[in-house]
């Protein structure tokens, strides 16, 4: 039997096997990510995003639980970075997901961010198709968080979740790093530590400066997510995110958008590699390098030339 | 881009500090592997579900509580009925010759005790996973 029928049947082996192919671009890989496409489309994403150490991995670790007791097929990818140098990762952040209840059926994966910077791994959106054809309704995806401009994430996701803690001058740093413009819900956590309802506060008035395009008004919320407090309340602020995406329709918007750009995404992707196993194999650019050098060519006529010959064949 | 070899390290049972798994860790990360490591206190269903659905190549267990004649054959046994029984297990503790050659019988790939070096551990994944076979269908 294929792992794609045993996926079909439900085998867990099977989804986690498919999940390899699809990372590692196996032969077969985008066969059966096209099937897996088409059956998929009901799973709910959630991302969450943050400094390092913000306590990402142990807010998941509530509100997975609190998903699957609330009757929640659920999954959870958590990126870490991978050394450029080595390729090699460490992914802990299973660690601090304990308290999930595997017995409930919920599935996590780890993945090494294998040299994308954008803050999840460049493999990570396909994992989610998977994910959502084998059955999942709702998805955690952590990002690294060591980046500044950790963008992926709105491409992969329905709602962003972005996770500060009470230091100082975080505040504005989310500022200068666009959490601002990304966050649907905030998450203050380590709300133990001293500083906490200033952060609430410095947030609030950053928002409140902050042009309004929507009527989701985004809700901060003080958490402590190792000793577990106020973590129902955040969760309940997820479920009423999705619900307002849902009624005004922006859901299928966004989903719309982001397919957009998927498409799009595939076609260039293509393009290039036609591009470089035609037009720029062998010799080509070092001779119109040489060309520039010598001062008889320089980049744009010579890039112009280069994509009228592609174009036209001539 | 070559294909990352993957490698679960657990540390089951009630023995104390997790210094030498740490190590192990580092090195193996450093050899270019991705490590997941779950942790201490790990149960044997625990490892065996983070080991399918992380779906690693080798799982590297720690034992130093004297309990591997128990620990190794119920991950072995369970990671075979779950359909992980591709995956290849070592492990590392203070165990003792005979009981090392029962263990290989029943499962496990190979046992490294107190002295061996990260180089040898490396050494021993890399080869182990070069020499696996994967017969699997995709479509
Ligand atoms: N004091 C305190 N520590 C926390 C809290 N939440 C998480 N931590 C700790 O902060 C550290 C980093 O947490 P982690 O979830 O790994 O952060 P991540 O890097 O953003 O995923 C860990 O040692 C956690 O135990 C909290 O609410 N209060
Ligand atoms: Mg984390």
């Amino acid at each position: 039997m294929s792992l794609y029928t045993e996926f079909q049947g439900g085998s867990e082996v099977a989804l986690s096997k498919i999940i390899s192919h699809i990372e590692n671009r196996r032969e077969g890989y985008q066969e059966v990510l096209s099937r897996l496409y088409r059956t998929g489309g009901r799973m709910y994403r959630i991302g969450i995003t943050g400094p390092p150490g913000a306590g990402k991995s142990s807010l998941v670790n509530r509100l997975a639980g609190l998903a699957a007791e609330a009757g929640h097929r659920v999954a959870v990818i958590c990126v870490d970075p991978s050394s450029p140098f080595t390729g090699g990762a460490l992914l802990g952040d299973r660690l601090r997901m304990q308290d999930i209840p595997l017995d409930k059926g919920v599935f996590i994966r780890s993945m090494g961010s294998r040299g994308s910077t954008g803050g999840l791994a460049a493999a990570t959106s396909n994992v989610t198709v998977a994910l959502d054809a084998f059955g999942f309704d709702t998805l955690f995806i952590e990002t690294v968080g060591v980046g500044q401009m950790e963008l992926d994430i709105i491409d992969a996701c329905d709602t962003v979740v972005v996770a500060l803690v009470p230091e100082s001058g975080d505040a504005i740093q989310a500022l200068k790093a666009g959490l601002m413009e990304i966050a649907d819900i905030f998450a203050v956590n380590k709300a133990d530590r001293a500083g906490s309802d200033q952060m609430v506060y410095d947030l609030q008035s950053a928002m409140e400066m902050k042009a309004v395009h929507s009527e989701w008004i985004v809700p901060i919320v003080a958490t402590q997510a190792t000793a577990n407090v106020n973590l129902d309340e955040l969760y309940r602020h997820l479920t009423a995110h999705k619900a307002y995406l849902e009624k005004t329709g922006l859901l299928a918007q966004k989903r719309a958008e982001q397919l957009k750009k998927k498409v799009e995404r595939v076609l260039v992707k293509s393009i290039q590699r036609d591009i470089d196993r035609t037009l720029l194999n062998g010799a080509v650019l070092d001779d119109i390098v040489g060309r520039i050098m010598r001062g008889e060519d320089d980049p744009y006529s010579a890039g112009q030339a280069l994509f009228r010959q592609y174009k036209f064949g001539s | 881009m070559a294909e990352k070899i993957r490698v679960l390290l657990a540390k089951p049972g009630l023995d104390g500090h997790d210094r030498g798994v740490k190590v192990v860790a580092a090195a193996l990360r450093d050899a270019g592997m991705e490590v997941i490591y779950t942790g201490l206190r790990q149960t044997p269903e625990q490892i065996v579900t983070a080991a399918i659905q992380e779906d690693v190549d080798v799982v590297g267990v720690s034992i130093l509580s004297g309990a591997h004649m128990t620990l190794f054959p119920a991950i072995v046994d369970l990671l075979r009925q779950r359909g992980g029984g591709d995956k290849l297990i070592f492990g590392g503790g203070i165990i003792p010759d005979d009981d090392i050659a029962a263990l290989e019988k029943a499962g496990v790939s190979k046992l490294f005790t107190p002295g061996a070096s990260t180089v040898e551990i490396i050494d021993w994944v890399t080869r182990a996973v070069a020499a696996k076979k994967n017969d699997e269908k995709l479509l």
